[in-house]
């Protein structure tokens, strides 16, 4: 846009200090980022062994292994999403194919928003003493914590898609004579498997980053099992075991690597969020 | 036929209808736990006292259970992060929401996914081992861990919700507000900040009460950067938050001990705290849709 000579000086004095501020607070915002990314990755790449990934702790060898970390992670991850993926994808599912009544939709509705502003350390005080109470402090505690946590956003992106659904497969299946429980299986299901994958990736990031929810309710043992024995005995993540091991034993060098391998987590996962929502929405515009 | 369909067709619906409310269970699970747990504490400790009294001393021979401490900071620690985070996701937004190349936009946008996605623990290592020494040499204080800390901490945690909701509140405003805007011969940067911004200003009010939910709820990172001692809040002195609070003595409190009771109370605060966040949000939430 051309300089008009009719904008006055005190003018331009505000839409200079205007873009100032914007350019700074800009470059402080991807400043930040960088420099996060760079100086974990920095700090702990150097720290990550083979050694480190695949042993366990041990005071007779005097090392510290993460393995039972990564490992009670991944065990966490599934377990929740083995039960957060039907109750939030029926929840959407009830509220946009079978509800009828509007205030028990906004009910609904309003409860999930609730659910997702409470903060993490409140729910792993509450999965502390309800799950932890009655299954013992465990990863199984710590993955039906996760599942509440996570409800709103499975639930959330679910719905989104089935709402794209168009309105004319259900009534065109309506019209050969197909029940409502049919159509909701063979037309609308299919439709929302985008929605789905992409809430179970946002999902897989919130978990990974997880550790009030889970210091309390899974605890931060160090101890390699299979899944069925693991999801039962307690178990410290990749995040309480950073955590103990920067406050509680000083163990910086190990702490770094942890952050630098959950860093690296997040940076997939955020790449795997974006690759997918481009592929599903190729296969829409088709 | 028809009779074991319909019967079929109920019966789902039925299953769905419980799946839907698992929801409202859990909100209810919740609070009356919070609920249930926290009344006994504040009963034997007295309202008055527990929330205002200034000071809290859990393990000493005559305990005193007094939280202000906790509540005050967590107030001025979120006020702090607020007043830091604010300015820079709200100018940082009005740049993304209508003056970024697309391209330069993808990366802005990539960088704030990324300063969503760190986890917690991660912030509070780098605070721990850059902020914290680095307080304690360029003021001159004997221990960097501080309120101070924390602020910078949750400032920059906050930053991404701030930014996401108001990037959303600016682009939704109607393309006729700038368009009359720069017919009448403002500039497009005169535009954005005084036609454009102020009609988002129920959407930017919604990240900000966002933002003042997630500072206050945040655990893990203050609980590295804060210190932990109960006093009354100072910027360079040694803190600790309503979710500090909590989390530290559980572990070492006897169960149905007064202590533990008192630690149930305080989350039960929090707890009402965040409820009181929640309902501030869905207000401005519900107006920046109409």
């Amino acid at each position: 846009m051309q300089k008009d000579k009719s904008v006055s000086n005190s003018r331009k004095a505000y839409i200079g200090a205007m873009k100032g501020m914007m350019a700074l607070s800009v470059a402080v915002t991807c400043g930040l980022a960088l420099f996060l990314i760079l100086y974990v990755l920095y700090k702990g790449l150097p720290n990550i062994t083979w050694e480190l990934l695949s042993t366990k702790p041990s005071v007779l060898a005097d090392r510290i292994g993460i393995l039972p970390d990564i490992l009670n992670t991944i065990y966490i991850i599934i377990a929740t999403l083995l039960v957060v993926l039907p109750l939030g994808v029926g929840a959407a599912i009830y509220l946009t194919e079978y509800a009828a009544n509007p205030r028990l939709v906004a009910g609904i509705e309003y409860a999930a928003e609730t659910l997702s502003g409470i903060p993490s350390i409140i729910y792993g005080f509450v999965g502390m003493m309800v799950f932890a109470g009655t299954l013992g402090t465990s990863l199984l505690a710590g993955a039906l914590t996760l599942v509440i946590m996570n409800l709103p956003t499975i639930m959330r992106t679910a719905q989104e898609s089935l709402k794209t659904v168009p309105q004319s497969y259900r009534e065109g299946a309506f019209g050969l004579g197909a029940g409502k429980w049919r159509v909701v299986r063979t037309v609308v299901l299919p439709g929302c498997i985008d929605g789905v994958v992409t809430g179970c990736i946002l999902s897989i990031g919130r978990i990974l980053g997880e550790s009030a929810a889970l210091l309390y309710t899974a605890g931060f043992a160090h101890v390699l099992n299979g899944f069925f024995a693991g999801i039962r005995s307690s178990g410290a993540s990749l995040t309480v075991a950073m955590y103990v091991y920067a406050k509680d034993r000083g163990e910086f060098e190990i702490a770094f690597a942890i952050a630098a391998i959950l860093m690296m987590l997040t940076l997939a996962v955020n790449l795997a969020a974006v690759l997918v929502g481009r592929y599903f929405k190729k296969r829409r515009s088709l | 036929m028809r009779k074991q369909q319909k019967f079929m067709e109920n019966f789902i619906h039925g299953v769905f209808l419980l799946l839907g409310l698992v929801t409202v269970g859990c909100v209810l699970l919740i609070t009356v736990y919070l609920v249930l747990s926290g009344i006994p504490g504040i009963r034997r400790i007295g309202v008055f006292s527990f929330l205002f009294r200034s000071t809290w001393e859990s393990t000493a021979k005559e305990p005193v259970f007094g939280i202000l401490p906790f509540i005050l900071t967590s107030i001025y620690g979120t006020a702090g992060a607020i007043l830091f985070g604010v300015p820079i996701g709200f100018l940082t937004a009005v740049y993304l929401a209508k003056l970024a190349p697309p391209k330069i936009k993808a990366i802005v946008e990539s960088a704030v996914s990324l300063l969503a996605g760190i986890p917690s623990v991660v912030y509070g290592l780098v605070g721990m081992l850059i902020l914290v020494p680095g307080i304690r040499k360029l003021f001159s204080v004997p221990d960097g861990a501080s309120l101070l800390a924390a602020i910078i901490v949750l400032a920059v945690m906050i930053l991404p919700s701030i930014i996401k909701v108001s990037v959303t509140a600016l682009e939704a405003v109607p393309q006729e507000y700038e368009d009359a805007s720069l017919a009448l011969g403002a500039t497009p940067i005169e535009t954005y900040f005084r036609v454009s911004a102020p009609a988002a200003k129920s959407g930017i009010a919604a990240a900000v009460v966002l933002g003042v939910g997630r500072a206050i709820g945040e655990a893990m990172a203050v609980m590295m950067v804060s210190g932990n001692v109960p006093n009354m809040p100072g910027l360079f002195q040694s803190v600790r938050f309503l979710t500090t609070a909590v989390a530290s003595e559980m572990s070492y409190s006897s169960a149905g001990s007064l202590q533990r009771q008192a630690l149930f109370s305080i989350a039960l605060v929090l707890y009402l705290f965040i409820l009181m966040i929640n309902a501030a949000l869905n207000f401005f939430l519900k107006r920046s849709k109409t």
